[in-house]
C-alpha cells in the first residue's frame, strides 16, 4: 500500500497527539496502569519512528536529497523501434545538458518561459539513467519500475508506442511519480486511459483525422471509396476510428476495413484483395517497420497505377514517421499524412533545435526527438515553476501551462486531460529530395483549434494524483 | 475467380521463401541430427549480403560544398558513387541490379558462414541433447543478429528490384481475364521462378551427383557409409554450407520483397519449423510441399470472406494444422516412419 505525504503527517499527528495526553495522565494512574502505558509509549514511538523517518526524509517518492536529481529515460534500446529510441535518447542528453547550462541551450533559448537558468533544477544538476523497454509492455514496466525502485529516478519519460506508454503510465501512477509520455499516438494515452501523473506533448488520432481530411478532400475530392488496413492493437484501433470519422463525415465510403497482425512482414494477402474490392483509396494504419513493408508492397502491386471509378488509386499514411519513411525509399513520394514536427520548419524554436542537434550528432532530429525532448524541458520547466519535485506539485504547474517556442506555436498543456493542443502538420512524401534525411514536405500547418476536441469526448478519468 | 487466383499466387510466392529456409532446416537436421535454430539468422545474413554489396556500390565521394550550409550550420555535402564517376552509366546500371548481382557474393560468404558455423560450434553438440542443440543455435541466432544490428541499425534498409521489374505483369491478361483483373508484382513473379530452380537445383545435385548419392546414404545410414570408409563427415559440412547457401540466397532475392532488417530471420524462422514439421523431419520433399501448401492456406485465410466467417484465422491457421498434423501423424506428411513417433 502506498501512503501520500499529505496521509503520512495525519497519522503521525494522531499518534503524537495521544502520547502527549497520555503523559500528562501518568501522573494520576497507578503503576501497573503507568507501566502499560509506558510500554506502549515505547511501542508507539518505536512504530512511529519508521514514519517520522521517512516523512522527514521524503515528503513524496524519490524526493532528490542531494545535489542531483535523477530522470528516468525509458526507451527501445533493442527491437523494432531501436533506431527511434536512439534518437529519443539523443534528445534527451542534449536536454540534459542544456537544462544543466552546457552547450549552446538549444531550445531554452527561445522558450517562451524562462525559469529555467541553465543551472540545473530547483538549485540541483540533471542526472539520469536508462532503461530499455523493448517496445514490449512487460518489459518497459519492468525497466521503468527499476529506474523508480532503484535509481530513484523522479520522472519517467519515453517509448514509442502506445501499447507500452499506457502501461508504463499506469505504472507511474500506482508509484507515484510523474510520465512524461515519448512518442504516442493512439487516443486512448490522454483518452480513456488518462492518469493524473501522466503527460503527452506529442499529437493523437484525433487530431491527425482533424487535419489530414481537409486535405484529403481539397486533393482527391468528397467522392471516394476507402480500404483500411490496420495493424491489430490499441493505436491501429484508434487511428482507424479518427480517419474513418473525417473522412466519412466529408462523403467518404469505407469499403473494409482489415485488422493485420503487428510485424507480418509480408502483406501481400491483406493488399490482394484491395486490387478488387471497388475501393480507390488504401489508408495504412500501420506505423515503423510495418509502414515501411505495406507501403513497399502496395506500391509494387500497382495500386498508384491503377485507376479505379474513374479516379486515380491513392495510398494515405496517417502517421508518419520521417526515420521509418526513409526505409520505404521511393513509396513514400506524393503520400500524405500527418506529424508531430518536423526539422524543416523556420520558426526559432525549431531552428534552434535542428542547430543542436545537427551539431552534436550530424544529422536532423526526428519528430521522436523533438517531442522528447520538448518533454524533458517541459517538466524541468513546471519544477522550477513549481519550486519542488512534487507530482502534484509539477502537475499542477503543467496543467493549463501555456508557452511557445518550442517548434509548434503556440501550445497548452490542457488541464482536463493532459494533452499537449498545438498545431499540427500535415505532410507529403517529398518528390525530389536532396539529402537522405529529405524524406517528407509540410503541406500544410493545421492550426490548432482546428483540431481541439472536448477533453471529454474520449472518456477516460484522471483520477488524483499519487506523490508516492 | 480473380481473387482466387492472386491467393494462389501470393500462397506459392510466400510458400516459396518457406520452402526455401526449410529445405535447409531439413537437410541440416536429416544429415547431421541438429536442430539449428540459426537457420533463420542465415536467411537475414543473405539479405544483408544484398545490403552490403548495395552499400558497397554505393560508397560516394564526398565534396563541402561551402556556399550551402545544413539546416545546423555545417556546409552542406554533395555525395556521389564512386562506381558513377567511374564508370557513368555503367555504374548506374550495377546499382540498379545490385541484388540480382548480390547472389554473385552471397554464394561463397554464406557458403564460408556455413562451414566455419558447424566446424566452429554445431560439430561439438552432435552428441548433446536437442535441447542443448536448440539452446546454442539459438544464442548465436541472437549474437548475429546483434552484430548485424550494431552494424546496420535497426531500421529496415530498402532494396529495390532493378528497374525493368519494378512494376506488376498483367497476368490476368494473358489467362483471358479482364484488363488489371489479375495483375502481380514481377519481383514475386520472378522470387517464385527462382525458388523452383534453386529447389530444383538442391534435388538435382543430392539425385544425380556421387557426392549427392553419399549424403543420401548417410542420411539413410550414418555408420554403415562410414565403416565403408567414407568421410561422412566431412561431406555433412559442406551440405551444412549447401544449407546455408539456401537460406542465404532466399534472403538475397526476398529483400525487394521485404526490406531487410537484424530480425527478420526470426521472423521466418518459427514459421519454417512449423513448415518442417508439417512436412516431416528430415524429409526434403515433405519440407518443400509443406512449404507452398502453408504458405497458400495462410493466403487464403486471410481472403475477407473467410476471415468474416472465423475472425483472426488467418493468423492462427499454419499453427492449427500444425496441431492436427502432430496429432493424427506425429511423423509429418512425408515424414519417414519413426521420426518424431515415439
Amino acid at each position: 500500500m502506498h501512503y501520500c505525504g499529505a496521509n503520512r503527517e495525519i497519522l503521525l499527528g494522531s499518534r503524537i497527539q495521544f502520547n502527549s495526553e497520555d503523559s500528562q495522565l501518568m501522573s494520576k494512574i497507578d503503576n501497573s496502569k503507568r507501566k502499560f502505558l509506558k510500554t506502549s509509549a515505547i511501542i508507539g514511538v518505536g512504530v512511529s519512528a519508521p514514519l517520522i523517518f521517512t516523512n522527514a526524509h521524503a515528503a513524496y517518492r524519490n524526493e532528490p536529497k542531494g545535489s542531483t536529481v535523477t530522470f528516468g529515460f525509458n526507451v527501445p534500446q533493442t527491437g523494432a523501434y531501436a533506431d527511434e529510441g536512439a534518437d529519443e535518447l539523443r534528445a534527451y542528453e542534449l536536454a540534459v545538458q542544456h537544462i544543466n547550462g552546457e552547450g549552446d541551450g538549444g531550445m531554452l533559448n527561445t522558450f517562451s518561459s524562462k525559469a529555467l537558468k541553465g543551472n540545473g533544477i530547483n538549485g540541483k544538476k540533471v542526472v539520469y539513467v536508462t532503461g530499455d523497454t523493448q517496445t514490449k509492455s512487460d518489459a518497459a514496466r519492468a525497466s521503468a519500475k527499476r529506474m523508480i525502485e532503484k535509481d530513484g529516478a523522479i520522472m519517467i519519460t519515453g517509448g514509442s508506442s502506445s501499447g507500452v506508454a499506457i502501461a508504463v503510465q499506469g505504472l507511474c501512477q500506482e508509484a507515484g511519480v510523474i510520465f512524461m509520455a515519448g512518442l504516442t499516438h493512439s487516443n486512448d494515452t490522454t483518452g480513456k486511459d488518462k492518469r493524473a501523473n501522466g503527460f503527452r506533448h506529442f499529437f493523437n488520432t484525433e487530431m491527425t483525422g482533424a487535419a489530414l481530411a481537409p486535405v484529403l478532400k481539397n486533393n482527391y475530392g468528397t467522392d471516394r471509396v476507402a480500404y483500411h488496413l490496420t495493424a491489430d492493437y490499441t493505436w491501429g484501433w484508434s487511428q482507424e476510428g479518427s480517419i474513418r470519422k473525417y473522412t466519412e463525415a466529408m462523403g467518404w465510403k469505407t469499403v473494409q476495413a482489415v485488422k493485420t497482425p503487428v510485424g507480418a512482414g509480408d502483406f501481400s494477402q491483406y493488399i490482394t484483395p484491395v486490387l478488387n474490392s471497388g475501393a480507390d483509396v488504401l489508408v495504412l494504419n500501420h506505423y515503423g517497420k510495418d509502414m515501411v513493408n505495406s507501403l513497399t508492397q502496395a506500391v509494387q502491386f500497382g495500386l498508384r497505377e491503377k485507376t479505379v471509378n474513374g479516379k486515380q488509386f491513392e495510398i494515405v499514411v496517417p502517421l508518419y514517421s520521417r526515420l521509418m519513411a526513409a526505409g520505404a525509399g521511393e513509396a513514400v513520394k506524393g503520400i500524405f499524412g500527418s506529424t508531430n514536427w518536423h526539422w524543416s520548419l523556420q520558426d526559432a524554436g525549431s531552428q534552434a533545435f535542428v542547430k543542436s542537434f545537427g551539431q552534436a550528432y550530424g544529422f536532423p532530429p526526428s519528430q521522436a526527438a523533438h517531442t522528447t525532448y520538448c518533454q524533458a524541458l517541459l517538466y524541468a520547466d513546471a519544477c522550477q515553476r513549481a519550486g519542488t519535485f512534487m507530482p502534484s506539485q509539477v502537475g499542477k504547474a503543467l496543467e493549463g501551462f501555456k508557452f511557445d517556442g518550442l517548434g509548434n506555436g503556440p501550445t497548452e498543456y490542457r488541464a482536463e486531460d493532459h494533452q499537449c493542443f498545438k498545431d499540427v502538420l500535415v505532410v507529403k512524401g517529398k518528390e525530389n529530395p536532396t539529402s537522405k534525411f529529405d524524406v517528407l514536405e509540410v503541406v500544410e500547418v493545421t492550426p490548432r483549434a482546428q483540431v481541439e476536441y472536448p477533453a471529454s469526448m474520449l472518456g477516460g478519468n484522471l483520477g488524483p494524483y499519487n506523490n508516492g | 475467380m480473380d481473387a482466387f487466383l492472386l491467393q494462389v499466387l501470393n500462397g506459392l510466392d510466400k510458400g516459396g521463401a518457406y520452402a526455401l529456409i526449410a529445405l535447409g532446416l531439413t537437410l541440416v537436421f536429416g544429415t547431421l541430427g541438429v536442430v539449428n535454430f540459426a537457420h533463420g539468422a542465415l536467411f537475414m545474413l543473405g539479405s544483408f549480403c544484398a545490403v552490403t554489396l548495395q552499400s558497397l556500390l554505393t560508397l560516394e565521394r564526398v565534396v563541402l560544398d561551402p556556399e550551402r550550409l545544413t539546416a545546423w550550420g555545417t556546409p552542406m555535402e554533395i555525395r556521389t558513387p564512386y562506381i558513377v564517376d567511374w564508370f557513368g552509366d555503367f555504374g548506374m546500371t550495377l546499382i540498379d541490379w545490385s541484388v540480382p548481382l548480390a547472389i554473385l557474393i552471397a554464394i561463397p560468404i554464406m557458403l564460408l558462414l556455413g562451414v566455419i558455423m558447424e566446424r566452429g560450434l554445431i560439430r561439438h553438440f552432435y552428441k548433446r541433447l536437442h535441447a542443448d542443440q536448440i539452446l546454442v543455435t539459438f544464442g548465436l541466432a541472437i549474437v548475429l543478429q546483434e552484430i548485424v544490428k550494431s552494424q546496420f541499425g535497426a531500421n529496415p534498409i530498402p532494396q529495390p528490384a532493378p528497374a525493368m521489374f519494378a512494376g506488376s505483369a498483367d497476368i490476368g491478361l494473358m489467362l483471358g481475364f479482364a484488363e488489371n483483373a489479375v495483375v502481380y508484382p514481377w519481383w514475386r513473379i520472378i522470387y517464385l521462378m527462382f525458388s523452383g530452380v534453386v529447389i530444383a537445383s538442391v534435388f538435382a545435385f543430392l539425385q544425380f551427383t556421387t557426392f549427392g548419392m553419399v549424403v543420401r546414404a548417410g542420411m539413410a545410414d550414418r555408420e554403415t557409409v562410414g565403416l565403408l570408409g567414407i568421410d561422412i563427415d566431412r561431406r555433412f559440412t559442406i551440405v551444412f554450407g549447401l544449407a546455408a547457401v539456401v537460406a542465404g540466397l532466399a534472403g538475397v532475392m526476398y529483400t525487394p520483397i521485404l526490406s531487410p532488417d537484424y530480425h527478420m530471420g526470426m521472423d521466418f524462422l518459427v514459421l519454417s519449423f512449423v513448415v518442417v514439421v508439417v512436412g516431416g523431419m528430415g524429409s526434403l520433399g515433405g519440407a518443400v510441399a509443406a512449404g507452398f501448401l502453408l504458405g497458400i492456406l495462410q493466403s487464403f485465410a486471410s481472403m475477407n470472406e473467410v476471415n468474416s466467417l472465423i475472425p483472426g484465422i488467418d493468423q492462427v491457421v499454419i499453427y492449427l494444422i500444425a496441431v492436427v498434423v502432430l496429432l493424427i501423424r506425429p511423423r509429418g506428411l512425408f515424414g519417414r516412419e519413426g521420426v518424431m513417433e515415439n
